[in-house]
């Protein structure tokens, strides 16, 4: 073991390999990742990594695996099986740990202590810390630096969390499901604090509920489902693969399939005149169902969240799946 | 050109751990600091206990120029220590268990042993301001007279023979949850504090609690700390190994709760 060791010395960070560009080093790989609570199958192989900065959302609806896997990412778990590489060592290594940050979900703060204590005390744990100035900054808490922690909003205690994480100055940041909770005017305003932190050639990686914020933070989104990746490809591309709106409106008369067929929704859902589709083209679908000189009354047409969009993905659209699937194995190809 | 930068100031792999420590420490204080709530039943029970027992029936003359005054200081210090021990320290790890801050922390590079070492130097602290606090009543109003080097020893014998109890408040601490912690604490400590004459002298209890009493941690912790008078039951060294005895004993019930709620949390 100590000859290679010897040998790792000699390609620290700050001296580059010439034949391998520093964009490709791989700063997190899972390769075969299981993981298995009790009977419940969490991670079913996995096989995924992640370049220096890249920022990658991990998607998918609840439980089907995005925790586990920022989890076995930061050695929070170990894999059933399968291995866990962070910048190359074990997620358990310290020095490993010291170029993360991290932003879980569930998490405190010792009660009483101020957000800019806090912020010095960790900033403490990491070898080459941000100073507390830019940490507050970046976060957005300068007003509330003598705040202590149980008086914040939940909002700024989001923020605070997120204060957190980027205080050691990480090279990679976890954000695991960072704007949960919030409401729409603090969701807008973390996401651009997030967009602010990537901008400096950070990598990330989040978990997300939301489609339009893997589209609007990552370049690359991987859909996780049932402990599987089902899709690895840029937003833009996932985005066409999922019904983004969810229409909705009562018909005044007998509706039946027939009546609807051809419009162009991913998923129909008719209960008795209650009428509900998915779609990424709402515009035509009225415009056809007018057409069609149905009378309709209570119309709504919102963002289908995304175990509504994923509905349509994994259930209805497999052939495409497939598809994305080789299309990324085809780039990796490339790559490599 | 970041990479020439890089290399100029070689950035070191981890921090240094005084670093950690220290910061750890100082946020371990500042929670005491800001939440008085946590330990001032600790604090001041003991010399309110004291102001009621020891000056009341203190004058009594035990043994040369020892009155039960000396005594039910010792023994109130004793008290002191391990409830802080047992409510502040042991039953921290389960609050901080409860509130998720164990994960976050465990997700930075902060080794868990640096977190329970500034713990433990906060509670020493703490019992360090209640010990102060009750020999100053002592003093100045228990007629207790004590040169340096029996100061330094009755403090030291207070403070090594806690360190049982320490692990007795970390396995509650890492077993049981927020809510049953507090409640499983006073329900061990407290009986067989009082089992080992603590509150009332062991003369004056029944036999069997006294029989009892004698495989208890906290009756051998007394009777070390009575010794520095000359009125232990026992000679030293059997105090030294009884203690020693249930350390190990409860040190390893709580380093196996921990592993327990490592495993469960992280494995």
């Amino acid at each position: 073991m100590s000859p290679p060791d010897l040998e790792a010395r000699d390609w620290r960070p700050d001296r580059p390999s010439p034949s391998v560009p520093t964009v490709m080093e791989p700063v997190v790989e899972l390769i075969q990742a299981r993981k298995r609570y009790g009977s419940v199958e969490a991670l079913r192989g996995v096989d995924l990594t992640i370049h220096r900065g890249e920022v990658v959302a991990m998607l998918g609806p609840n439980g089907a695996g995005k925790t586990t896997s920022i989890n076995l990412m930061l050695g929070l778990r170990r894999p059933t099986s399968g291995q866990v590489r962070l910048f190359g060592r074990d997620p358990g290594d310290r020095r490993a740990r010291s170029r993360c940050g991290v932003m879980l979900q569930e998490s405190g703060v010792p009660m009483g202590l101020r957000v800019r204590e806090l912020v010095e005390t960790f900033r403490a744990y990491y070898p080459n810390p941000m100073p507390t100035a830019r940490v507050l900054t970046f976060a957005g808490l300068e007003a509330q630096a003598h705040v202590p922690a149980n008086k914040l909003s939940g909002g700024q205690l989001r923020r605070l969390y997120y204060a957190l994480s980027i205080c050691g100055d990480p090279e990679l940041l976890f954000l695991d499901e960072p704007t949960v909770g919030l409401d729409v005017e603090s969701r807008r305003a973390f996401l651009d604090t997030i967009e602010e932190f990537a901008a400096e050639g950070k990598t990330i990686v989040l978990t997300t509920h939301y489609l339009e914020e893997a589209d609007r933070l990552a370049r690359r989104v991987i859909v996780i489902d049932q402990g599987r990746i089902i899709a690895d490809a840029p937003p833009s591309e996932i985005k066409s693969q999922v019904a983004g709106k969810r229409v909705r409106f009562d018909c005044v008369g007998p509706i039946d399939e027939a009546a609807l067929r051809g419009l162009p929704y991913r998923h129909l859902e008719l209960r008795g005149g209650h009428v509900q589709m998915l779609t990424n083209q709402p515009e035509e679908v009225l415009r056809e169902v007018f057409q069609r000189g149905l009378v309709i009354r209570n119309l709504e047409v919102v963002g289908a969240d995304l175990e509504e969009a994923f509905l349509a993905l994994t259930a209805r659209r497999a052939p495409e799946l497939v598809e994305v699937e080789g299309r990324q194995l085809e780039t990796e190809e490339a790559a490599g | 050109m970041s990479t020439a930068v890089a290399d100029q100031h070689p950035r070191p792999d981890v921090a240094p751990l005084g670093r950690m420590a220290a910061a750890q420490v100082r946020a371990t204080l500042l929670f005491y600091w800001r939440n008085p709530a946590f330990f001032v039943f600790s604090l001041v029970l003991p010399v309110f206990f004291y102001a009621f027992f020891g000056l009341a029936f203190g004058r009594q003359r035990v043994a040369g120029n020892v009155t039960a005054s000396y005594l039910i200081m010792a023994q109130m210090g004793a008290y002191a220590v391990s409830s802080i021990l047992v409510f502040n320290i042991g039953i921290g790890q389960a609050n901080r268990r409860a509130t998720g801050q164990d994960r976050l922390l465990r997700a930075t590079p902060l080794p868990s042993w640096i977190a329970l070492f500034a713990d433990i130097v906060g509670g020493l602290v703490l019992s360090l301001l209640s010990l102060l606090a009750l020999f100053v009543l002592a003093v100045a109003a228990g007629g207790v007279r004590l040169d340096p080097l029996e100061w330094g020893s009755l403090l030291l014998r207070l403070v090594l023979g806690s360190l049982p109890l320490l692990g007795l408040g970390l396995a509650i601490g890492y077993g049981a949850s927020q809510n049953a912690a507090p409640a499983l604490a006073n329900l061990i400590y407290l009986p067989m504090s009082f089992a080992s004459g603590m509150f009332i002298p062991i003369q004056n209890l029944p036999n069997f609690v006294r029989t009892i009493a004698h495989y208890l941690p906290t009756y051998h912790y007394a009777q070390l700390v009575l010794g520095q008078f000359g009125v232990s039951e026992e000679e030293l060294w059997r105090s030294v190994l009884w203690l020693a005895g249930w350390g190990i004993v409860l040190f390893a019930i709580a380093i196996r709760m921990y592993r327990l709620d490592q495993i469960r949390k992280f494995a």
